[in-house]
């Protein structure tokens, strides 16, 4: 299993989820940089959070449209693992690799907190090693991560399965409509998603709730 | 040269918690009567040549691929 993490400018969680990525696979990425066209033979691409291009026009915008993300479109068609988290969400929206769209908070204030999330589907490559409905801890940190779609989009989100996890217990910190918090391509290979479960992978970071995603998505047995 | 004005505004239905948040601030300076307030963006551009037609499908094409976010927004094009 080969994973890789795309660097943008202005991203800052990269490190974060190298080291996740690392410590759960046992070996490091590859990286690949916003003029990178190809992309190497890999199983995973990852696209990590923070702030790329300054979030300048609107988050995500300008990265998804870098040559970097046209082989990200291409590898995702070829049924490579694809999996945004935060700004990667935002990106993977952006470029039409998900449907819908993510928009300030409801409050206009950053949230950085901890939240609790519904696994609300254990079915996907990215969760198959959670339970059904499991609640489990996360972090999250945005200004834009309230999740709007369509009345039309929204229905088959939810009659498909591809809302993937949801704010639970009340915890909802942005607006996001029907508490999506990551959703899911129908094909089943693209993840997006608020939250950041690569700072949640060991007992150093105060649990390890997130590290059933990345062991789920790794090939590793629960 | 061209110039041309777009403006993307929010689609109906969207909410716009910060239209709403200036609508109070609004309220708060004594304006009565401001029934709603939705924020938006406005562009400007140069474009070189003289063929509006042209301009005007480039411009399109523009809004389509980058400035706006056709998912939640709409967009108006004026050329001057």
């Amino acid at each position: 299993m080969r994973a890789a993490v795309v660097l943008l400018p202005g991203l800052n969680r990269d490190r974060d989820m190298i080291a996740a990525l690392t410590k759960v696979s046992g070996k490091p990425p590859v990286t690949v940089w916003e003029t990178d066209q190809k992309i190497p033979d890999v199983d995973l691409i990852v696209i990590p959070g923070g702030f790329s291009y300054g979030d300048y026009l609107r988050c995500g915008a300008i990265a998804a449209r870098m040559p970097v993300m046209r082989a990200v479109k291409e590898k995702a068609a070829k049924g490579v693992m694809v999996m945004g988290v935060c700004n990667g969400f935002q990106i993977l929206l952006e470029a039409g690799l998900l449907p819908g769209a993510l928009m300030r908070n409801q409050s206009l204030k950053f949230v950085c907190r901890e939240v609790k999330l519904e696994v609300a589907n254990a079915n996907t490559a990215f969760t198959r090693n959670y339970q059904p409905g499991q609640i489990i801890r996360c972090p999250v940190a945005h200004h834009d991560g309230n999740y709007f779609a369509d009345a039309e989009t929204l229905k088959q989100l939810e009659g498909e399965g591809q809302v993937v996890f949801r704010y639970a217990e009340g915890t909802n910190p942005n607006g996001s409509v029907n508490d999506i918090a990551g959703v899911i391509s129908s094909s089943g290979n693209v993840l997006g998603l608020m939250p950041h479960p690569e700072n949640l992978i060991e007992a150093a970071h105060g649990g390890a709730d997130g590290r059933a995603l990345f062991e789920s998505v790794l090939g590793k047995a629960a | 040269m061209i110039k041309a004005r777009i403006t993307v505004t929010l689609k109906n239905g969207v909410l716009d918690p910060q239209g709403k948040a200036i609508e109070h601030a609004l309220d708060a300076l004594g304006f009565d009567g401001v029934g709603s307030v939705r924020q938006g963006k406005v562009f400007d551009l140069q474009l070189e040549g003289t063929d509006k037609v042209k301009a005007e499908a480039q411009i399109t094409a523009m809004c389509e691929k980058l400035l706006a976010n056709t998912v939640i927004e709409n967009y108006a094009v004026e050329i001057g």
